[in-house]
């Protein structure tokens, strides 16, 4: 029997600044121990960087809350050392079905291709992956974890920021170099600051019922637009563990949210999804609304805003909590570069200049969705349901259908931290893309391609088994490590070796071609042949000097 | 680029087919059988620049009226 999450209480320790008069220094604090707030403390400890953790509560997300945990998640929480343990205990998925009426009207896949080592998705309660996440920092001795600590007051400095926090035993007060708030939509420390976040609130309610019940369906994601079971409104089904499902009514704005949660309201709706020969029963249900925002900027001085505190989206792309994981990997290298006096303090600019179009991008998608999901014109709801009803007899229209376009990474396709490509290049793995998985060997051994990058610059070098640099290379006492990726096996000791051609194909590479990867595994830079020079004028640019 | 000049080999029969596919149709049903036509046609068009160069000339003119 796996570990129940849902009813972790975590540890209250009275801590001994209480009984201390000077104020502590922290090189940093993180505020919120949700998924964004751990995956930023594990990667910033994983560095070598001590950091604080601290949460208002004691216990993880209550209800199923968040389900779908994207490939590139998975990706960074492996690079973090737990991604095995999370996919395991999740239901992996890629294929989702779009039905208008009782007819399939659209079919997609999102991992079309074989040679990846995580799937496109895995779902998974948002609080199994915190308690996951939350073991896994345990293991960290960088981290300190404090919960019912509530921060009550932020003051931000030109050197640092003071922080009050506030626990069952009194007050007291820490200087942190740098404060990252991963404190949800509602984020206190964005209050205490007097920023906002803007956006646009959708005119629509939702009815989220997890049940638990056996059934013998794919894991799949279905969407239904118009079904009988739900007549003029939109509903969802996913696939979680322990054989529970995620089910999800679109209401309308007039529903009252507070009767449609009732237990004899919800399971009439469950009842006629299912059908009269299940048994279920409700773990979870909710009523919620939603907004696109965003922050104008995700970094202001020493205080840094991660995840739905800087950005909010709709659930229907699975862009909240992942499009947050990425902040937390793209913030975590840079911090710690900063604070050990490898990068100047402006290479923080970078995290909001590659983060906050990331958020856009999601924003755009999110808003699309809704606006087919939730027309807010007549006109509008006429040509949702003409793709609709196009789409059953012709292949245009279901790429116009839209239930949700699912998270994929952000390529970072305008940083300045990239170096513009010299040569010629085809392919998707253009500077500021994160890195593509292929199967590799190493050691003889099968392995991937993504265990080999990340934690810090990579340069890798495809070769035919001639003239290829395996040695570390320093610079400005940056160390890059130089790996080879061969075509076939060799001598080339510790080398990667692309056995089945797919790493060669994912790159374009050809004998010779370098690419630079950054400590959160993104291209920043590729050439058609190693050139030590190059190499070192882009990692000086990817760390901000 | 979107071509305004004339370009429809009937133009009076094109004309007449297109009053007569709403035939018989109320408002709405109107509504839905003019929104298909222009999924049909944009999706046979394909350039996005054209059809932004469309909607731009078939909105010139008009004033919301809110």
């Amino acid at each position: 029997m796996s570990i129940d999450y849902s009813s972790l209480v975590l540890p209250y320790v009275r801590p001994s600044e209480l009984d201390r008069h000077d104020v502590a220094h922290r090189p940093v604090i993180v505020v919120g121990a949700g998924p964004v707030g751990l995956t930023v403390a594990i990667d910033l400890a994983r560095y070598g960087t001590p950091v604080l953790l601290v949460d208002e509560d004691d216990k993880l997300a209550q209800g199923s809350r968040a389900i779908c945990f994207a490939k590139r998640s998975l990706e960074i929480w492996d690079r973090l050392g737990c991604g095995e343990a999370i996919t395991a205990r999740g239901v992996s998925w890629q294929v989702g079905k779009v039905y208008f009426g009782d007819g399939l009207v659209y079919r997609f896949d999102l991992l079309p291709e074989p040679g990846h080592h995580r799937p496109a998705f895995v779902n998974l309660q948002q609080y199994a992956v915190e308690g996951m996440l939350y073991e896994h920092a345990l293991s960290e001795p960088a981290i300190e974890m404090r919960f019912r600590q509530r921060v009550v007051a932020v003051e931000p400095r030109d050197d640092g920021v003071t922080v009050t926090i506030e626990t069952p035993d009194g007050t007291y007060r820490l200087y942190c170099d740098y404060l990252v708030a991963c404190d949800g939509s509602r984020s206190p420390v964005r209050a205490f600051l007097g920023l906002e976040t803007r956006g646009q609130v959708f005119r629509d309610r939702f009815l989220i019922a997890d049940v638990r019940m056996t059934r013998d369906l794919p894991a799949e994601r279905r969407f239904w637009f118009d079904p009988p079971f739900h007549p003029h409104g939109s509903a969802l089904m996913h696939r979680q563990p322990d054989n529970v499902w995620r089910l999800d009514f679109q209401l309308g704005w007039d529903a009252d949210p507070v009767v449609e949660r009732q237990p004899e309201r919800v399971m009439p709706r469950v009842r006629a999804m299912v059908g009269d020969d299940v048994d279920f029963e409700l773990v979870w249900c909710s009523v919620y609304t939603f907004a696109c925002t965003r922050m104008a900027h995700f970094r202001h001085g020493r205080v840094l805003f991660a995840g739905d505190a800087a950005h909010g989206v709709s659930p229907f792309g699975a862009r909240g909590a992942n499009s947050g994981v990425e902040d937390a990997a793209n913030l975590a290298w840079k911090l710690h570069y900063v604070l050990r006096g490898d990068a100047p303090a402006s290479l923080l600019d970078s995290y909001g200049c590659e983060r906050e179009p990331a958020a856009d991008e999601n924003i755009r998608h999110s808003t699309r969705s809704a606006d087919f999901l939730t027309p807010k014109s007549e006109m509008s709801r006429t040509f949702r349901d003409a793709v609709l009803g196009l789409a059953r007899n012709h292949p245009f229209a279901r790429r116009l259908v839209n239930s949700g376009r699912l998270s994929t990474a952000s390529t970072l396709a305008d940083s300045p931290l990239n170096t513009p490509d010299r040569d010629a290049f085809a392919g998707a793995m253009t500077p500021g893309a994160a890195a593509a998985d292929a199967p590799v060997a190493h050691d003889a051994r099968d392995d991937w391609l993504l265990r080999h990058l990340g934690g810090r610059f990579v340069a890798l070098q495809f070769a035919n088994g001639a003239d290829a640099h395996g040695e570390p290379i320093a610079l400005q006492g940056l160390r890059v490590e130089a790996l080879v990726m061969n075509a076939a096996a060799n001598a080339t000791a510790n080398a990667l070796v692309d056995r089945e051609g797919v790493a060669f194909a994912r790159y374009d590479a050809k004998p010779g071609t370098t690419y630079l990867f950054r400590p959160d595994q993104h291209v920043c830079a590729r050439w058609r042949s190693f050139d030590r020079h190059a190499i070192g004028a882009a990692v000086a640019r990817a760390t901000g000097h | 680029m979107l071509n305004i000049e004339p370009n429809l080999s009937a133009p009076d029969d094109f004309y007449e087919a297109l009053i007569d596919m709403h035939r018989g149709l109320d408002d709405k049903q109107s509504a839905m059988v003019n929104a298909r036509l222009i999924l049909l046609l944009a999706n046979h068009v394909g350039d996005l620049d054209v059809l932004r160069e469309a909607m731009a000339r078939a909105r010139a003119d008009v004033v919301p009226s809110g």
